[in-house]
């Protein structure tokens, strides 16, 4: 019982970053501009929080700058393909690279710690949140475990990533602006007809991505970790990006996704090297490339059919 | 598919604009150095002369340049036939087993130059293999070739790691990574001929993989602009509709293509593991694959344009592990950035200055754009 709830535990930590980096790319592709580059601004919100959380001392100025930064890249993304009508995974490709360079290089100018940023610990980082009565119930069995050991006890971030699942689901299927966020990424220019503007439109969906790419990169180095690590990312934008198509551009869905792509990654270092009933020993690499391999079956039409928004990666043209 | 833009003359529009983009991204890495606290100017100095300062430097440069030959002209060949493959990281990655394999076996029965056209054979096999089971999937499942190429990349790195470490590790060493390859499977320096030049050269990995890389581009060119294949992938790319129109087979095309692609990618792997190292270790390709984006699309996905393309990248890395050594702020992972730089202005901002280049010529010469200066823009 122990080990699963902390099995569970790590999945919901490690489920986290993927969880907001896969809600922000349903913003920007629900809205018809895919975005490859979920890791970089991803990468370059954890830098730049973890440098302002240790300069200023205060995670809140962190989480600031990290959403700045990130609402920054997204803007650039938006600049190439909206306005531009630039090719939208060429600029996702683009941003990604910038990000994995600048946030060493300035890293390394800036701190001198070879690409770490200085330690994070009190106020400058988000610490755990005790949720009420978690204590007064610890012993009560499973529902007081689970309660005080697996729900309580994690920063405020892990609560906003899971509440933005159905804020997410709200704002897209229950507001009018989610209505013509879907509609402009599955005919553009039925929403231009109707006298909306598809720029603007576009131009705000790529902001949410923004926004919550850099919450997911806060997380990472100023709730998760105290600092910033080079290259901490390594993958999780496009292990986000696997799970939005594995939850078919769907907001619950993608939750799911997000935790069994995090649940796959936490039992691969819990079990690591341990052998499995029937299987024998499965080498660690293979649990590591497992949410590939679903995606790619899944893409194939094995399971279910992906089907992304229509006028996905399609450059609106204004007819004159 | 209707192109939102007007027609510029050809010398500004193979010429003028990329030169913009160009300059552009450097000017926005010259930005970066400035807020390292570097001179910006003092860095390309350093740069250019760390690159093409002596024999051993240039040596080094055209060595690095051989892998973004190889990789660029993978990204342009699919460019071609519109489709975007990402994938030449690990079609590249995994190729390296098809040449380890093929030196682990001849190495010590055959000399170096009939293992190595095996060994081209094996690369160019494994990277065209791992390149088909995307294309399958575009072509017949209508899976997002970009995706699918991108989860590869990972499953590949995956592949290679759990091989390196489980199963190609000789025993009893520490190492991830195969035994040395004897004589037979190493492939001999081309340093002879910059020393025919009158340059010197100490000891540089510039290997005979570097004629094959230009072999390649030629290669490419007769493909592409040469036979019925390259016009069919040029059609397709252009206009799949017309290309169904026109009786092309869709799925062939995109699988021939992906195939020729990975192939090309693949190749890149005889480089350093035959050419230099003489044994394969993880991660041999370092962002090889992804260099040959950038490569493809300033080079505007012909060989004129790669080679020259995949020299300054050369230059780029050569060049800037010299600078890492003077300022020390600036590491080699300048050029990731400067690679991004290019990607953004030259690939998805390409258009920028075209409606700008546009109006100042139709206001130096109307006639040169070939529309009465009245009615504004054509179209």
């Amino acid at each position: 019982m122990d080990a699963l709830v902390q099995l569970l535990d790590a999945t919901i930590r490690v489920s986290v970053p993927l969880l907001l980096a896969c809600l922000a790319g349903l913003y920007s592709e629900r809205a018809g501009v895919f975005d490859i580059g979920l890791e970089g601004k991803m990468l370059a919100g954890a830098f730049a929080g973890a440098s302002a959380a240790a300069v200023s001392g205060s995670a809140w100025i962190g989480l600031l700058a990290a959403v700045g930064i990130a609402v920054f890249l997204a803007l650039v993304h938006g600049f190439a393909s909206i306005t531009h009508r630039g090719n939208q995974i060429v600029s996702g490709v683009a941003i990604n690279f910038i990000a994995a360079g600048s946030t060493i290089i300035l890293g390394q100018a800036w701190f001198r710690q070879g690409g770490r940023t200085p330690p994070l610990a009190g106020d400058s980082r988000f610490n755990a949140i005790e949720l009420p009565g978690a204590a007064a119930l610890r012993d009560v069995p499973v529902i007081g475990t689970i309660y005080s050991e697996l729900l309580s006890g994690h920063s405020i971030l892990v609560y906003v990533a899971f509440l933005m699942v159905p804020f997410t689901w709200w704002v897209l299927f229950r507001t009018r602006f989610g209505l013509r966020l879907r509609a402009v990424g599955e005919n553009p220019a039925a929403v231009d007809t109707a006298g909306i503007s598809v720029t603007w439109l576009r131009y705000r969906a790529v902001i949410c991505t923004g926004i919550l790419t850099g919450l997911a990169g806060a997380y990472l180095s100023v709730a998760q970790n105290a600092g910033f690590v080079k290259d901490m990312t390594a993958g999780k934008g496009y292990i986000a990006l696997a799970a939005l198509i594995f939850a078919k551009w769907k907001p619950v869905p993608a939750m799911f996704a997000c935790l069994l792509f995090g649940f796959l990654d936490a039992a691969s270092i819990r079990f690591q090297g341990m052998p499995w009933p029937v299987i024998g020993k499965v080498p660690v690499q293979f649990i590591n490339a497992l949410p590939f391999i679903l995606t790619i079956v899944l893409l194939a039409g094995f399971i279910g059919k992906a089907i992304p928004p229509r006028a996905g990666g399609v450059p609106y043209v204004k007819e004159r | 598919m209707s192109t939102p833009f007007a027609k510029l003359p050809a010398w500004a529009d193979y010429g003028l604009i990329p030169v913009l983009n160009l300059l552009v991204a450097f000017a926005v890495a010259g930005l970066v150095v400035l807020l390292v606290g570097e001179n910006p100017l003092r860095a390309a100095v350093i740069l250019v002369d760390g690159a093409f300062g002596s024999g051993q430097n240039i040596a080094y440069t055209l060595y690095y340049a051989t892998n973004f030959i190889f990789t660029g002209l993978a990204v342009a060949v699919a460019f071609h036939a519109g489709l975007f493959n990402i994938g030449g990281e690990g079609q590249a990655y995994i190729a390296g087993l098809g040449v380890s394999l093929v030196a682990l076996t001849f190495d010590s029965v055959l000399p170096w130059w009939l293992t190595f056209p095996l060994a081209i054979a094996g690369a160019a096999l494994v990277g065209a293999l791992w390149a088909l089971i995307p294309a399958y999937l575009q072509a017949k499942r209508g899976s997002h070739i970009v995706i699918t190429t991108i989860m590869f990349n990972f499953i590949a790195a995956s592949v290679m790691v759990y091989l390196l470490v489980d199963v190609l590790k000789p025993l009893g060493s520490m190492a991830p990574q195969t035994r040395d390859f004897l004589a037979g499977g190493q492939l001999p320096k081309l340093n002879f001929l910059l020393e025919a030049l009158g340059l010197s050269v100490r000891s540089a990995p510039l290997n005979i993989s570097f004629l094959l890389a230009l072999l390649m581009a030629v290669f490419v060119w007769a493909l592409i602009w040469r036979t019925k294949l390259g016009y069919e992938i040029r059609t397709y790319g252009f206009s799949p509709k017309a290309a169904r129109y026109a009786g092309i087979f869709e799925s062939r095309i995109i699988i021939i293509t992906m195939m020729i692609s990975g192939g090309l990618a693949g190749m890149m792997a005889l480089n350093p593991i035959m050419g230099d190292q003489h044994h394969m270790s993880l991660d041999f390709v370092a962002g090889a694959g992804f260099v040959g984006i950038a490569v493809a699309l300033m080079g505007r996905s012909h060989p004129v344009g790669i080679v020259p393309a995949a020299i300054l990248f050369g230059m780029l890395y050569q060049g800037g592990a010299e600078l890492a050594f003077e300022m020390p702020n600036i590491s080699r992972d300048m050029i990731v950035i400067i690679q991004g730089l290019v990607i953004l202005f030259a690939g998805a901002l390409e258009h920028m200055f075209r409606p700008a280049v546009q109006a100042a010529l139709a206001s130096v010469s109307p006639r040169s754009m070939g529309v009465p200066a009245a009615k504004g823009e054509g179209a």
